[in-house]
């Protein structure tokens, strides 16, 4: 192990608590006694109990969570669809273009991107609701998904789909037997990085959702503007634990894999 | 008793498993392949040799189906197939990169094209192991292609692409990767193996020394032309280029002028002082023709003193190459030429005639060489 200078010391501790005091106030806030925030009381889990009873918070959370599954799966059928065709498609005329057009809303202003899809809404005379956000969250989530996808393809030896074309499998069993199960990694997580996406996203959904769904952050943010409440450092407390839950378990998994991975190639070679 | 020999492009009446007809193949403004018709054989294992870009992949690819002729036409079996898509064509293919699937097995590799085919789970299962046991591979079947060596990657996708016993095999550089020891014993197995299948094999390579090693017959590429097509002997011994001489082995060139000797022999005048050396030649010269007279080192002896030969020339050594079996001369000659002469170490230990500076004699009979006019 080395030692870390004086330097290092100060510049580390500076950093992590600037990223990380926010957050754990807000934490330790969830546990207040008291019901003004800024008061501390002593120890009680009571917000979270009364979290539980309070319908609206509740619904807001399920509604987050149907948008999310169902708008990353599309997005991410889709945006596997189009970066499989865009590298692999070879030089088709517009092929520039479309391109271009893919990544284009990465870029574009979420606020413009939720007003022409309120706009498109209205003039389909699409009630507002669960399908209108979750079609708006496919919308700007689908390019998140294809570059993350089509970075895989680039590296992707194309002689493993000839193989298999030419073991006799037709185009579409190559790429459901080889390329899909191959590049999956990506595309789950092309389907997690949407997923995270929908969840946090405000400007979008407030845009599409209408008075019969609300999202959770829409939810928080409208609560937030009468006044914070215990009840919502709980709410952000749980959805911390959610977050730092799922990375732990991803590293962990990826660490593990790596590890087989060389004890594999270790023992490939002692036998060789 | 006489010995059958394996010579079917030799028969009017063999009927070729693949021929190419003036196909040609362009990618834009570049052309891959130039008006070439060539016919092979079933039960061949014929070698495609050239440099990179000759054209030769290409040949290979389009056999396969991954690319399709700009015109002319392929035929296999007598059957056009310029419109076969890959899947459907009874061509299998070994990756340079071996391109085995790594999330399946090795056994479910292998097993990957037999449930392709319509058939039923007992025959795959028999035909698999008996691929593996061609193969000696049956200790590795439960392990994914990252968990074993470089040499049974390789044997793994040979048992890959042999087991639907396809009508043809084709092989992209099949060896490249492995290193030089384990290339040769497994230049041997492939022969091994493509005898006991009885399929007909086509080999790209560029290493000239593992196409003779291997093949029936070796076809000689540049430029996406064929040079050449013929036994690995014909090819060495009786190039029809200096191209063909030059890309097969080691050779020395003498350009000059031809002036017929009579009896199939020519004296050729090739540089100012020196006396002309005869060649013998099937084909004929007309006098003063230029001609190059292609010679391998090893037909060339080397001696001190001055030899009873037809051809003989004097010249002083000026670099010794010891390779272990045989030792590669070069000599200076008067004109500043450099001729190579290789003699075998036959025995052990033993001193060696020449140095660094000696005067020596190279000499030659007239039928060591060949004569070319291109």
């Amino acid at each position: 192990m080395t030692r870390l200078s004086w330097f290092n010391v100060v510049s580390l501790t500076v950093g992590f608590a600037f990223l990380y005091i926010p957050i754990l106030i807000l934490v330790i806030y969830s546990f207040n006694e008291s019901k003004l925030v800024t008061v501390w009381a002593g120890f009680s889990t009571k917000w979270y109990a009364e979290l539980m009873q309070n319908e609206a918070f509740l619904n807001a959370a399920w509604v987050t969570v149907k948008v999310a599954v169902f708008s990353s799966t599309i997005a991410t059928v889709l945006g596997t669809m189009a970066a499989y065709v865009l590298v692999r498609g070879g030089r088709f005329t517009g092929r520039t273009v479309f391109s271009g057009m893919v990544y284009a809303p990465l870029v574009m202003p979420e606020v413009i991107t939720g007003l022409s899809l309120l706009l498109l809404f209205i003039g389909l005379n699409l009630d507002r609701g669960v399908l209108t956000i979750v079609l708006a969250h496919a919308t700007f989530s689908m390019c998140y998904v294809s570059v993350v996808v089509s970075a895989r393809l680039m590296t992707f030896d194309r002689a493993l789909e000839e193989a298999a074309l030419d073991l006799g499998a037709s185009p579409f069993e190559a790429f459901r037997l080889v390329t899909l199960p191959i590049i999956a990694p990506s595309v789950i997580a092309g389907w997690l990085l949407a997923f995270s996406l929908s969840l946090d996203d405000l400007v979008i959904a407030s845009f599409t959702s209408g008075p019969s769904a609300t999202t959770l952050p829409i939810k928080i943010f409208s609560a937030v503007r009468l006044g914070v409440s215990p009840e919502i450092n709980a709410l952000s407390t749980i959805m911390i634990a959610i977050v730092t839950l799922g990375v732990i378990t991803a590293s962990l998994i990826t660490k593990r894999n790596a590890v087989r991975q060389q004890r594999d190639q270790q023992l490939a070679e002692r036998t060789s | 008793m006489q010995t059958e020999v394996f010579a079917p492009w030799d028969d009017p009446d063999q009927k070729p498993l693949i021929r190419f007809k003036s196909v040609k193949k362009q990618f834009g403004d570049f052309t891959a392949i130039q008006d070439l018709s060539l016919d092979i054989f079933e039960k061949e294992f014929f070698a495609l040799l050239g440099p990179s870009g000759c054209g030769k992949t290409t040949m290979m690819r389009m056999l396969a189906g991954f690319e399709t002729p700009t015109s002319g036409s392929i035929e296999l079996a007598g059957q056009d197939i310029g419109s076969v898509p890959p899947n459907k064509r009874s061509v299998n293919m070994m990756f340079q990169s071996y391109a085995l699937f790594p999330h399946l097995s090795i056994w479910e590799n292998i097993a990957f094209g037999l449930k392709r085919s319509k058939m039923p789970k007992g025959e795959i299962e028999a035909r698999v192991e008996e691929m593996l046991r061609l193969t000696r591979l049956e200790k590795f079947k439960a392990r994914k292609p990252h968990q074993i060596s470089g040499g049974q990657r390789q044997r793994v996708a040979l048992a890959r692409s042999l087991a639907k016993a396809p009508k043809l095999l084709l092989l992209d550089e099949p060896l490249a990767a492995l290193d030089k020891k384990l290339r040769q014993d497994t230049q041997f197995e492939l022969m091994d193996i493509q005898e006991k299948t009885g399929t007909t094999f086509v080999i790209v390579t560029h290493d000239q020394e593992e196409a003779m090693t291997v093949a029936s017959r070796v076809a000689v590429m540049d430029e996406g032309r064929l040079m050449q097509v013929s036994t690995p002997a014909t090819i060495y011994e009786a190039p029809n280029s200096v191209y063909v001489a030059d890309f097969i082995g080691e050779v020395n060139i003498l350009s000059g002028h031809a002036k017929p000797a009579g009896d199939g022999l020519y004296a050729v005048t090739w540089a100012d002082g020196q006396p002309p050396v005869i060649a013998a030649s099937n084909t004929p010269y007309s006098d003063g023709q230029q001609v190059h007279l292609a010679i391998r080192p090893e037909k060339v002896a080397i001696s001190e003193a001055k030899p009873d030969a037809e051809n003989a020339v004097e010249g002083k050594v000026l670099d010794i190459a010891y390779l272990g079996n045989l030792s590669t001369y070069h000599i200076a000659l008067a004109g500043g030429q450099i001729i190579k002469a290789q003699t075998a170490n036959t025995q052990r230990i033993s001193r060696r005639s020449f140095t660094w500076e000696d005067t020596v004699w190279l000499s030659w009979t007239p039928t060591a060489g060949v004569l070319l006019d291109q």
